[in-house]
């Protein structure tokens, strides 16, 4: 005998078999966090409380705060103060340089639009480590600025091994990462409200700023986070062209694991690293979503 | 007509290779309830977008109250705009929406809170000043980008189709009290529609546009009651239009054979059409009912729709086939579809429009 079709609860089998294909969908990636992502954060969190021996070993054997003390070294403090202003400017310049290029992107008809997107995209083609070491062909006295100053007679100019040239690295890799959300943002961007505040009186600085910019925040915000997280634990960049010379929270990190012998101090400060960016990021969108 | 409020002369608007507009040369009145009228793309809201400076003509002069403003930024005239989707800005408040034009204009405080109070209060909106504009309904909405525009008061506010987004009730009750506010404050409104009826509902004038001309200029009555053009004539109402040729300056050839009468002093070159609104059009069963002097002919019915108020009939003559729209009154006859009778009409209610 068929079941009455007014049965209740009659569409909860259909409703339990939607939810099952979609964990299947996402079962694969799922799977991938869990193995690459969860399970070595878990063995950091776990070796920032091991204790290292003296001969460099990390050991698991009893639980210690030691490497969170050891944080506290003025130099830590020194390495994390000069990391965080290099990716203050960092951003900042992206800021300033993606802004414009974002709008003026998005603002123009939709082939060029597209055009100029893949010109933004095409770095990306090749090896980012590649790139940096053409950098420091160009930063250096043999490239085109040092060959220059040495023609006129002076002594080669150098960028390389100075913060500016570290900056400049950072800049150039991670512009790409500010202006596509900008641009996205942007481009969604209503335009009539833009025309409605000319309507109101507003030049148009004034509708910029009290329009396109509020209305753009969400891709500020998005392109900063990007920019800035990055380079304030980058380690590549400074590494190249740097000259290692002024420590930065990436390198420092590395020794840690690598000549320092010293896991657990190398896995605490990953840990408060993203312990702070993530509280951070919560006060903002808190604050975000109440404010303009 | 006292100075113009709004003044274009020869105004044309290419957007590369696309003609938008062709010339157009209108005056509107200050204190002036003005529509422009017509199907999308006939460029009435180019027209609209040149009066607030979103665009800038390709030639011709747009005065503001005597004043060349043709090139100027839409912050440099005295012109305020409720947009067709509100174009309220999403992150402010309602009070601080309203509050903009004014704090734009470097108004001190004291006197924005106190326009905008009562800018509120004549949209009846007080209540929810705090509100942001996604937290509103439609027609609250509405009443937010108007009181954003009035309280700057404005010389002439440009309304582009500001009713479209609202159901119809709404729109209806929107009507009323967009045609009462703009009398209380007598500031010229210039309203962009495609809704023929909300043109001749509010206006004192409306313009005709089509493919980026400005085909006919008159009161709701002379477009209705008098289309020159078979544009007009057919856009707004329902209308037949019977093709004839001109005989006489007081009579016409219908296309079946037959004069009548019809006044032709203003045919222009062309073909022309004879054109009778359902409204106008009487039937009756034989020709002794017809009253002296009005026009007859012999037709068939091919169809009856009913309409509550009305029957409309669709009626098959020898010189083309007629739209009647009879009143549904106790008393007045109705016909079945194949009846053969009589339609009339009063020669004066005809107009003779071209093409």
């Amino acid at each position: 005998m068929r079941k009455p079709a007014f049965e209740p609860g009659l569409e909860k089998a259909a409703e339990a078999a939607e939810r099952r294909r979609g964990f299947l969908l996402g079962l694969p990636a799922y799977v991938y966090l869990v193995v690459f992502f969860a399970v070595p954060f878990f063995i950091v969190f776990v070796t920032s409380f091991a204790r290292r021996s003296a001969t460099g070993a990390t050991k698991y054997d009893e639980f210690s705060t030691s490497a969170y003390v050891k944080l506290l070294d003025p130099l830590v403090g020194t390495i994390v103060w000069r990391s965080f202003w290099i990716a203050t400017i960092t951003t900042a310049v992206c800021l300033l340089f993606a802004y414009p290029f974002a709008y003026y992107i998005a603002t123009r008809r939709p082939a060029v639009r597209n055009a100029l997107l893949v010109l933004v995209m095409i770095p990306f083609w090749s090896n980012f480590l590649v790139r940096t070491y053409a950098w420091r062909f160009i930063l250096g006295s043999d490239g085109p600025l040092g060959t220059l100053t040495e023609a006129m007679g002076r002594e080669p100019f150098r960028l390389l091994f100075t913060p500016a040239a570290i900056l400049i690295g950072l800049v150039y890799g991670f512009l790409p990462f500010m202006v596509l959300p900008l641009y996205a943002a942007i481009e969604r961007l209503d335009w009539r409200l833009v025309e409605a505040a000319r309507d109101l009186y507003a030049d148009g600085w004034t509708a910029f700023r009290k329009v396109t910019l509020p209305l753009t925040r969400s891709g500020i915000i998005a392109g900063s986070l990007l920019v800035f997280v990055p380079s304030f634990g980058a380690y590549v960049t400074p590494a190249i062209l740097g000259g290692g010379k002024d420590l930065l929270l990436g390198s420092y990190i590395v020794t840690q694991f690598g000549q320092a012998r010293n896991r657990p101090l190398g896995s605490a400060l990953s840990i408060v690293i993203m312990a702070v960016m993530l509280v951070a990021l919560m006060i903002r969108n808190r604050s975000g979503a109440e404010e303009i | 007509m006292t100075k113009a409020a709004v003044e274009l002369s020869g105004v044309t608007k290419h957007f590369g290779e696309v003609v938008a507009l062709k010339g157009i040369d209108l005056a509107i009145a200050d204190g002036e309830f003005f529509s422009l009228l017509g199907p999308s793309g006939c460029g009435k809201t180019t027209t609209l977008r040149l009066i607030a400076g979103f665009e800038f003509p390709t030639s011709g002069s747009i005065q503001i109250h005597g004043k060349e403003m043709a090139l100027e930024p839409p912050d440099a005239r005295p012109i305020n705009t409720v947009f067709q989707s509100y174009a309220l800005f999403p992150h402010m408040n309602v009070e601080r929406n309203v509050g903009f034009g004014l704090q734009m204009k470097k108004v001190n405080s004291n006197e924005i809170a106190t326009r905008v109070g009562r800018a509120l209060d004549m949209v009846q909106l007080s209540h929810r000043a705090n509100a942001k504009p996604d937290q509103l309904s439609g027609g609250m909405q509405q009443r937010v980008a108007l009181a954003r525009a009035l309280v700057n008061e404005p010389e002439v506010l440009l309304l582009d189709e500001p009713l479209g987004a609202l159901d119809l009730k709404l729109r209806q009750q929107m009507q009323i009290e967009l045609k009462e506010l703009q009398e209380r404050v007598g500031i010229t409104f210039i309203y962009v529609t495609h809704d023929q009826e909300e043109a001749l509902t509010m206006s004192d004038r409306i313009g005709v546009m089509d493919k980026g001309e400005l085909l006919q200029v008159g009161t709701p009555k002379e477009i209705y009651e008098s289309p020159t053009s078979r544009f007009v004539a057919d856009f707004i109402g329902d209308i037949s239009l019977l093709a004839v040729s001109v005989v006489s300056p007081t009579e016409v050839r219908l296309s079946g054979g037959g004069n009548v009468p019809a006044d032709t002093s203003n045919a222009g070159d062309g073909s022309h059409w004879l054109a009778l609104r359902p409204e106008s059009l009487h039937l009756v069963s034989a020709a002794a009912d017809v009253p002296d002097g009005m026009v007859r002919i012999p037709g068939k019915v091919r169809h009856r729709v009913y309409y509550g108020d009305s029957y409309f009939y669709d009626v098959e003559t020898t010189a083309g086939s007629l739209d009647v729209r009879q009143e549904n009154r106790p008393g007045l006859p109705t016909f079945d579809a194949g009846t053969e009778l009589m339609v009339w009409w009063n020669p004066a209610a005809g107009s003779l429009v071209t093409a």
